[in-house]
């Protein structure tokens, strides 16, 4: 089950800034750092992205435990490249039968790993530090989305959870009905398939009458919709966006200084 | 405080044939609590939907004519308040609060004005939480009244309830229908459509019946309009009050024991339960909402895996296989000695017609073809499917695909069948039909598990009642 609700104390300094805020100074931070292929300015944004953790009101154990995929990628990237790599340069740390790792493959490696780790910790930060309510306001009110949008896909995400249940249930009729697919891989793959379609059905029914309850309700009137909650989008918002920029440009130029920045284009 | 006034309405959705409503004069005053009424598939459904104005010009053809307070009901909408019949599918946001200010943020209500009218929205309908409760956390009933909240908060004329307690237990159907009582203004316009007429009696002053060709049957105080109508509309399937139905025991004691459970659970789900079904007895299966009894249902039905305890099935179910626990056998084999209906029809349907959907138990379990044809061919007659052999599955009406979801579980000639509320939502018609097909199985020496919410049946039916207690 993918964890979404958020997991951050919410009186902490950062994570009460708006949600549009983080969300552009993530992705401001993220994009700088994809500028460069070198291991120095990535090492220093995930450094400097631990260290401002607390501000975020996030354990480092909680962290931790929403960026586990993040973490078992990391070790897949290693393995792959120390076991496959073509480029074997620099000095042999261990040669053992065909597994031959060198300094070359394991700085590669590791800058990779640096890299997606410092590109993707700001996206799993928001996304702990912010309801997925407040995130629709503010995008309504802060980045002029559209309402119709921005509530629908808040309103469809309700609907996850009970998709997954769904899939139990249809899963388990299927078999009283005597429908079960055993050892065999293909049968299985059908039965998979023909779940799915049945639980497409139940989810546009369900959209469906969604989608009536809400027009019931005005959601299609046309009236100019007013705001329950109101998102303040100030100068602290501006300042993180601003930060974000300042620290991430500071690890390009650090980069550059040590002479290890290798430009992405060019 | 909204007047309705429909002359020779009909609406016929695009692509169909026959006219889902049509050749209605009607004329409610403001302040008037009318119930609708009318057999399965009369249009009541349909009519509410045109009075919400949820019906758009280019989904279908219209006739006659349908206005709120003079308007067309699609610009009148900001008279009109809704509350359907499932709650899952009509809140939307993910705190209770939220969801009651989405109408009025819809409305272009100030900011300033939207809590004062949420807070009082939620104190009318007796909401016993804070604006923060997260939506997912109600039960069914407190869903519901936060969708009667949504509603009221609109301070609309006229109120439309599309069947609000049909999928709720008792507890909750009882808070709901006391939450429109308390609730609503002396001026608020009421139209219901309900099947249990009896509960929804305390409401109303005024009945309504539609005549499924077209038209209106009857429309009065209720005491006349049963009076002079009831037996018709007890024989359409209307739950008429003051009817009872003779009950049907079983006969002859029951016989050897099917299935055995000893302390059989599912923590969290199920505490541990010992149980034993029986062959040629209706056991019901009861107890307040969260005790486990679908979770039960499923155990029994061989389709989860006990957490705790043993599920055992004796050699009179099962054969030489009774030595395996039932949800290790494989499906084919599972189908031929428990059969499963399951709450919603729809999630037990596999194929695209209702001929497939009976065949499909005798095929996997390697019936010869004449013999599928012979056994699909009588369950269609016994259960008035017939005419809908081509049709598929998931176009069915409630009714419909009910007895199609039982007769599934039938046609594999299970000697034990596990039914989840099968009675849920259904007109008095099928609620009887359903009543004497499981009384016939049961005293032709099939075991019979019902798993219920509904007093009635479990008097009509039950030989033996289990109550689990909520955990």
């Amino acid at each position: 089950m993918i964890a979404v609700a958020p997991v951050a104390a919410p009186g902490a300094p950062l994570a009460r800034r708006n949600p549009v805020a983080k969300l552009a100074a993530a992705l401001v931070f993220s994009f700088i750092l994809v500028a460069t292929l070198d291991p120095v300015a990535p090492a220093i944004a995930v450094a400097v992205e631990l260290a401002l953790l607390p501000l975020f009101g996030v354990r480092y154990r909680v962290l931790a435990r929403r960026a586990l995929p993040l973490l078992v990628s990391g070790v897949g990237i290693v393995v792959t490249l120390v076991l496959f790599a073509a480029d074997h340069s620099g000095r042999v740390l261990l040669d053992v039968g065909p597994v031959l790792v060198t300094e070359g493959v394991l700085v590669t490696a590791l800058g990779l790993v640096l890299r997606m780790f410092a590109v993707a910790l700001p996206g799993v930060i928001v996304f702990a530090t912010t309801d997925p309510t407040d995130l629709a306001d503010a995008l309504i009110q802060n980045a002029r989305a559209p309402a119709r949008f921005a509530i629908g896909a808040l309103a469809a995400f309700r609907l996850v959870p009970l998709l997954g249940q769904e899939w139990q249930t249809i899963g388990l009729a299927r078999r009283a009905r005597g429908v079960d697919a055993g050892r065999n891989p293909l049968a299985r793959l059908r039965l998979f398939g023909s779940t799915a379609f049945a639980l497409l059905v139940a989810a546009i029914r369900r959209g469906t009458r969604l989608a009536v309850a809400m027009d019931a309700r005005g959601f299609d009137a046309g009236t100019p919709r007013t705001v329950a909650r109101r998102q303040h989008f100030g100068p602290a918002d501006w300042l993180l966006l601003v930060g974000a920029a300042v620290l991430a440009g500071g690890a390009l130029a650090v980069s550059v200084a040590l002479g290890t920045f290798r430009p992405l284009l060019g | 405080m909204s007047a309705v006034r429909l002359r020779g309405f009909g609406w016929r959705h695009a692509g169909r044939r026959h006219w889902a409503v049509r050749g209605v004069d009607l004329d409610v005053a403001a302040g008037e609590r009318v119930l609708l009424l009318g057999p399965s598939g009369a249009g009541k459904s349909t009519l509410l939907a045109a009075l919400a104005g949820l019906l758009p010009q280019d989904s279908g053809e219209r006739e006659g004519i349908v206005e709120i307070d003079g308007l067309d009901p699609r610009t009148a909408r900001e008279r009109v308040g809704v509350v359907f019949q499932d709650p899952e599918s009509q809140l939307v946001m993910a705190r209770c609060g939220d969801d009651v200010a989405f109408g009025l943020e819809n409305r272009g209500v100030p900011t300033e004005a939207i809590w004062p009218r949420v807070d009082s929205a939620l104190r009318r309908v007796g909401f016993p939480y804070d604006r923060d409760r997260p939506t997912a956390a109600l039960s069914g009933g407190e869903q519901q009244r936060l969708a009667l909240a949504g509603a009221l908060a609109l301070r609309p004329g006229l109120l439309l309830l599309d069947e609000p307690t049909a999928n709720l237990d008792p507890t909750g159907a009882d808070l709901v229908r006391r939450a429109v009582a308390d609730a609503l203004d002396a001026d608020t316009t009421l139209i219901l459509v309900e099947h249990r007429v009896a509960d929804a009696l305390p409401l109303v002053d005024r009945v309504v019946v539609l005549e499924p060709g077209g038209g209106v049957r009857a429309d009065g105080p209720p005491q006349t309009v049963f009076a002079t109508h009831g037996d018709a509309l007890d024989a359409d399937g209307v739950w008429v009050p003051g009817r009872t139905t003779p009950p049907r025991h079983a006969a002859a004691p029951a016989g050897e024991v099917l299935l055995a459970a000893e302390r059989l659970g599912l923590p969290p789900r199920l505490a541990a339960t010992d149980l034993r079904v029986r062959a040629g007895e209706a056991l019901a299966v009861l107890g307040p909402n969260g005790a486990g009894k679908s979770t039960l249902a499923l155990l029994l039905g061989g389709l989860l895996r006990p957490g705790v305890g043993r599920l055992t099935a004796t050699s009179a179910l099962a054969g030489p296989d009774a030595r395996t626990p039932p949800h290790r056998w494989r499906a084919p084999a599972l189908t031929r000695r428990i059969g499963s209906v399951f709450q919603d029809p729809e999630h037990q349907f596999v194929t695209g017609t209702v001929f497939d959907e009976l065949a499909l138990g005798p095929r996997r379990t390697g019936q010869p073809e004449p013999a599928v044809r012979a056994a699909v061919d009588t369950l269609l007659e016994r259960l008035r499917l017939a005419r809908l052999a081509g049709a598929n599955p998931f176009t069915l009406s409630g009714g419909e695909s009910r007895r199609l979801s039982v007769a599934t579980a039938l046609a594999t000639a299970p000697r034990l069948l596990i039914c989840d509320e099968p009675t849920f939502g259904q007109d008095r018609r099928t609620w009887r039909e359903l009543v004497d097909l499981l009384a016939d199985l049961r005293d032709g020496g099939h075991g019979v598990v019902t798993v219920t919410h509904d007093a009635d049946f479990v008097a009509a039916l039950a030989d033996r009642t289990v109550t689990l207690e909520r955990r």
